[in-house]
């Protein structure tokens, strides 16, 4: 594959399609600068300012825009709100459409077969996979985004971190978190 | 299409294996193969749903046995062919061989952060109204077109419940042609586990998936 991508980009930077540079900074874009520490900004905030909360939950993208995300796979945001009683997953069975803006690319096992097929038939046994484990009688809700609507999880507020300011809470924000495949993390984890 | 690419429900594929700090990229390769596609939208002329029925019109055998980023790579010399930006023997040679083709635009690197801001919104005006509306009961249809679709098999003929109305967007089925944009009113369809999967669902989970009208029947 280094061959074969090599030698594709050679011929599109000589036909004058492509801009190496540009190439160079989407690489650099995705590799560094946009990822899941926007979606844990956001959550962050809903946990700690009411009104943002309510925003955001009526109308995902116009509060996540309020912060300065969004644009591709991100003009049209939806944000989901796990309670005791509801444990919201998000999955795009037909190929691997992910809210980029806020948690920047996929991982390879959102995007793989295993993920894909189980997660819309049977949710507790992938969470098991993560070592998740919800009480029986919580309420599962998958959402298949087969749209460009793209979803990021609101994962409940740990308990032990009343007065936390919102640079401290994002630390406790992960990735899985907003997918819907894990917690946030413990005070007790950070340490 | 009812191909390898609408996996929901299939059994067979194993565990989910997370990768502990698993990198962006897992090769420099890769890189290219991302930032190539992208790159190459404006360019290349497709839209969205034309790349995404590019990666899944393959075998299974071919499907299931490539990477994510050899998907991706494949479609896109598939897409640069169908479009004659490349030809064949160049990609043998790995040289520009003939004149290039005109395009309408080119990605310049500071155009980059700007184009990845404004996105690709799929939302229309219109002066219809949805069909539907919260708490509607409907049935998704038995439709099995050959061609890019976005309703899975496994909610095809299931009734369902429209959680919300979401707007008015670009119908996929109808891009991926080359069929125009066609838009319709798109909508939130919730459906329960036991209801798509028999007495072996779980009966504490519900299923949404994000179906445009014409995918829809009132069940009512």
């Amino acid at each position: 594959m280094q061959l074969r991508t090599r030698a594709l980009q050679t011929i599109l930077t000589e036909k004058g399609y492509i801009e190496q540079a540009a190439i160079d900074e989407l690489i650099e874009t995705y590799e560094k600068k946009i990822g899941p520490r926007n979606g844990a900004q956001v959550v962050a905030k809903a946990w700690t300012d009411p009104k943002f909360r309510k925003w955001l939950f009526e109308d995902g993208t116009a509060a996540i825009g309020s912060l300065g995300f969004g644009g591709r796979s991100g003009n049209h945001l939806v944000a989901l709100e796990n309670t005791p009683h509801v444990h919201n997953m998000v999955v795009c069975t037909l190929c691997s459409c992910y809210p980029w803006a806020v948690l920047g690319l996929p991982p390879l096992w959102y995007k793989s077969a295993p993920y894909r097929s189980r997660t819309v038939a049977d949710p507790r046994g992938v969470l098991r996979d993560f070592g998740v484990a919800l009480p029986k009688d919580t309420e599962i809700r998958v959402w298949d985004s087969t749209a460009e609507l793209r979803y990021m999880v609101v994962p409940m507020r740990p308990a032990g971190t009343d007065g936390w300011t919102e640079d401290k809470l994002v630390e406790l924000v992960t990735r899985d978190s907003m997918i819907g495949t894990g917690f946030a993390k413990s005070p007790k984890d950070l340490r | 299409m009812n191909g390898p690419q609408d996996l929901g429900g299939m059994d067979g594929f194993g565990p989910v294996e997370p990768e502990p700090n698993e990198p962006v990229f897992h090769d420099d390769w890769e890189k290219r193969a991302f930032a190539l596609t992208l790159a190459m939208g404006m360019p290349g002329g497709w839209n969205i749903d034309q790349s995404r029925f590019a990666r899944e019109n393959r075998s299974p055998a071919e499907y299931w046995s490539m990477s994510y980023y050899q998907i991706w790579f494949a479609a896109l010399e598939r897409m640069l062919k169908e479009r004659a930006l490349i030809t064949d023997d160049e990609v043998v040679a790995g040289h520009s061989l003939h004149k290039p083709k005109p395009v309408p635009r080119v990605l310049s690197p500071g155009d980059v952060l700007k184009v990845l801001h404004r996105g690709g919104p799929t939302e229309r005006p219109t002066n219809t109204k949805p069909a539907f509306k919260p708490g509607n009961a409907v049935r998704a249809k038995n439709i099995n077109p050959p061609t890019h679709t976005r309703l899975p098999r496994y909610v095809r003929g299931h009734v369902g419940t429209v959680d919300r109305v979401i707007g008015f967007h670009v119908f996929p089925d109808s891009n991926a042609t080359g069929a125009g944009e066609n838009p319709q009113w798109l909508y939130t369809v919730r459906f329960e586990g036991r209801e798509l999967w028999g007495p072996d669902g779980d009966p504490t989970s519900q299923v949404s998936v994000d179906a445009w009208e014409s995918y829809l029947t009132p069940a009512d």
